[in-house]
């Protein structure tokens, strides 16, 4: 799963760096539009995330109207069962809530109707517990945002500084390390990882709980587990990107100049490194949150992915519904959220009369 | 006849010594699972009174909490998973592709809505776009190859249409069409022989991501149903005997990892040629 854009660094090839080129054009696009005058660049950004937004919620919303269709059995039938208990479920009582729910107008008019309920934000009721989806799914977005984000945090901190060590000295020790460690971890799904940390921390050493959620310690083995290929992924990046911006004019001018190696490198190299990475950042959210759902499923954490799959489970489609929108906006949001962040490290789009 | 055994050398000689061993690796995987069914003819068949009976001579791998032949569920397994991979990413490419010259090719309106619905699809995970196709009938193969040639079309689509926009407006297709030759023989002289190189390591990516997508969706249990052997599935099933029968979990790990590896090795740099 995670290859459609895990694959832009390390051992490989042409597609995945197609992928990261196309972002890069896509970027120098939007900045060339705004140059020409267009809104701020920041509106812009977010208009185009928001209608981005809007189209895979509807995406997934339709896909879970053709689930409902597609289950087996009546639906007025099952519905009635839920209304007027197992025992009274007749003909009758399923023409009526036929007729009450519209369950005999033609598709696309419920599929409109399916489409209303969402725009007004309801998304229904759980068919397991009974209760309201939005009041269930806090939990689940809380847990899920703080493993995504104690991962994403850990990946990083790991990731960057190892990243421009290994700048220093190209094919050094650390650089091979990176590739090793890149190539290793594309090998071993992240469900075996899992498996096997808990396997040495938790069942050998006895050092970590294996599941649950709830105290600090927690967190640890399923952000480690998302972690590992992240943090990988990032040195490659951080390494190849910091490489290549020392090479460049600006920077032995800043060298020239007289300035340390320790300013040259905050001030010149990491903040331009930073945009790339930003942007990257951007592009691995689909990864992460892929793993989520794995990691989350193993960990037994009570996240977005473990409601979804327990939902699938139970064929409970509110649920499904309502978790898959949420975990693909989360990728939207990540998205926003590094696009914000590249526009604050970048000013070039920001100054419309300078060129570049 | 000859000429085909030649030609399979040729290509033999270009490979390096790692593309090589994972070719061998691949190979030996499949004769694995082609073989499989004739030594375990019944991958499903119990027997309880020789449940987690470990590694012997007849029974190289050992047998299940419920008896059953670890080798043979692994056989099967392995086999399922390759061949739902190779279907899927052959769908994946020919959907892909096709859509991708016709996009490029025809621009406009059909490029406009191809590549909107693409775009679309592009930001959801793929594993996302699997889930939800298999909540539509869980359990059953065909949802399961239809999640994942659906979540794959798109980047094979991506990357046809962009580099056939630019193979189209250059001077080549621009030469074949002032001498009036016909769109399949730009299609087969200009298009196809770019795209191939392009497409055959998309597609090791694709098989590895597939096998590894049937076996997460298996390991969380919403995947191929049991009994029918799914390596992610055999994983979770063998997990809590680790320590009675640490053979039951180790070799469908072993063989999946074995996959990843070899194509892995199939994309690392080429060699002397």
């Amino acid at each position: 799963m995670a290859d459609r854009q895990a694959a832009v660094v390390g051992v490989t090839t042409i597609p995945p760096l197609l992928d990261a080129e196309e972002t890069v054009e896509a970027t120098r696009v939007e900045r060339g539009a705004v140059r020409r005058g267009a809104a701020r660049p920041i509106l812009r950004v977010l208009a185009q995330r928001a209608l981005q937004a809007v189209s895979v919620t509807l995406l997934v919303s339709t896909a879970c109207f053709l689930i409902v269709q597609n289950l087996p059995g009546d639906l007025a039938y099952r519905i009635a069962a839920g209304r007027y208990g197992y025992d009274r479920v007749t003909a009758a009582s399923a023409d009526a809530v036929r007729a009450d729910l519209g369950l005999d107008a033609p598709v696309w008019q419920q599929l409109a109707g399916w489409w209303a309920d969402l725009v007004r934000l309801d998304f229904g009721t759980s068919l397991v517990t009974g209760a309201p989806v939005l009041h269930e799914l806090y939990v689940p977005v809380t847990s899920s945002l703080h493993l995504a984000g104690t991962a994403l945090a850990l990946a990083l901190a790991v990731g960057v500084p190892v990243g421009v060590v290994a700048a220093r000295r190209p094919n050094g020790l650390l650089d091979r390390v990176t590739t090793v460690w890149v190539a290793g971890s594309r090998a071993l799904p992240p469900f075996l990882l899992g498996l096997l940390l808990i396997l040495v921390f938790s069942v050998h050493f006895g050092w970590l709980p294996a599941v649950g959620h709830g105290t600090a310690s927690n967190v640890v083995l399923p952000a480690v587990t998302l972690a590992v290929g992240l943090s990988g992924l990032f040195a490659r990046v951080t390494r190849d990107t910091v490489a290549q911006i020392r090479t460049s004019d600006f920077v032995a001018f800043a060298e020239s100049k007289g300035l340390g190696e320790r300013a040259v490198l905050l001030r010149h190299v990491l903040r331009n490194a930073g945009v790339t990475l930003a942007a990257y950042v951007g592009v691995q959210a689909l990864v992460l949150i892929e793993g989520v759902v794995v990691v989350e499923s193993l960990f037994a954490w009570p996240g977005l992915g473990h409601a979804l799959v327990h939902a699938i489970f139970w064929r409970d489609v509110p649920v499904v519904q309502a978790a898959a929108v949420a975990l693909a906006l989360l990728v939207v949001a990540v998205n926003t959220v590094v696009d914000v962040a590249g526009l604050g490290l970048d000013p070039r789009p920001r100054r419309r009369s300078v060129p570049s | 006849m000859s000429a085909a055994v030649m030609s399979v050398r040729a290509r033999l000689r270009g490979l390096s010594l790692a593309q090589r061993a994972a070719l061998g690796l691949l190979m030996l995987l499949a004769v694995f699972a082609v073989a499989g069914p004739w030594v375990w003819p019944d991958p499903v068949a119990q027997d309880l009174s020789r449940f987690l009976e470990p590694p012997s001579l007849s029974e190289p791998l050992g047998r299940d909490h419920l008896g059953r032949s670890v080798a043979g569920r692994l056989a099967s397994a392995t086999r399922l998973s390759l061949l739902i991979a190779v279907a899927c990413v052959t769908t994946a490419i020919v959907a892909g592709m096709l859509a991708g010259i016709l996009a490029a090719w025809r621009g406009g309106l059909v490029d406009t809505v191809l590549h909107g619905l693409s775009e679309a699809f592009v930001a959801l995970p793929a594993l996302l776009i699997v889930l939800m196709v298999s909540a539509m009938s869980g359990g059953e193969l065909w949802t399961l190859y239809a999640g994942i040639a659906l979540a794959q079309w798109i980047e094979y689509f991506r990357v046809v249409r962009a580099r056939s926009a630019l193979l189209l407006s250059g001077p080549a297709v621009e030469a074949a069409t002032l001498l009036r030759l016909g769109p399949m023989h730009v299609l087969r002289r200009h298009l196809w022989p770019d795209l191939r190189p392009l497409l055959t390591t998309m597609a090791t990516f694709g098989i590895g991501t597939a096998v590894l997508a049937v076996s997460t969706l298996g390991f969380v249990g919403v995947g191929v149903a049991p009994p029918t052997p799914e390596l992610g599935q055999m994983i979770t099933e063998a997990f809590p005997f680790y320590h009675e029968a640490p053979w039951m979990s180790v070799a469908p790990a072993l063989v999946l990892v074995v996959v990843l590896v070899g194509l892995l090795g199939l994309r690392t740099k080429e060699s002397a040629s």
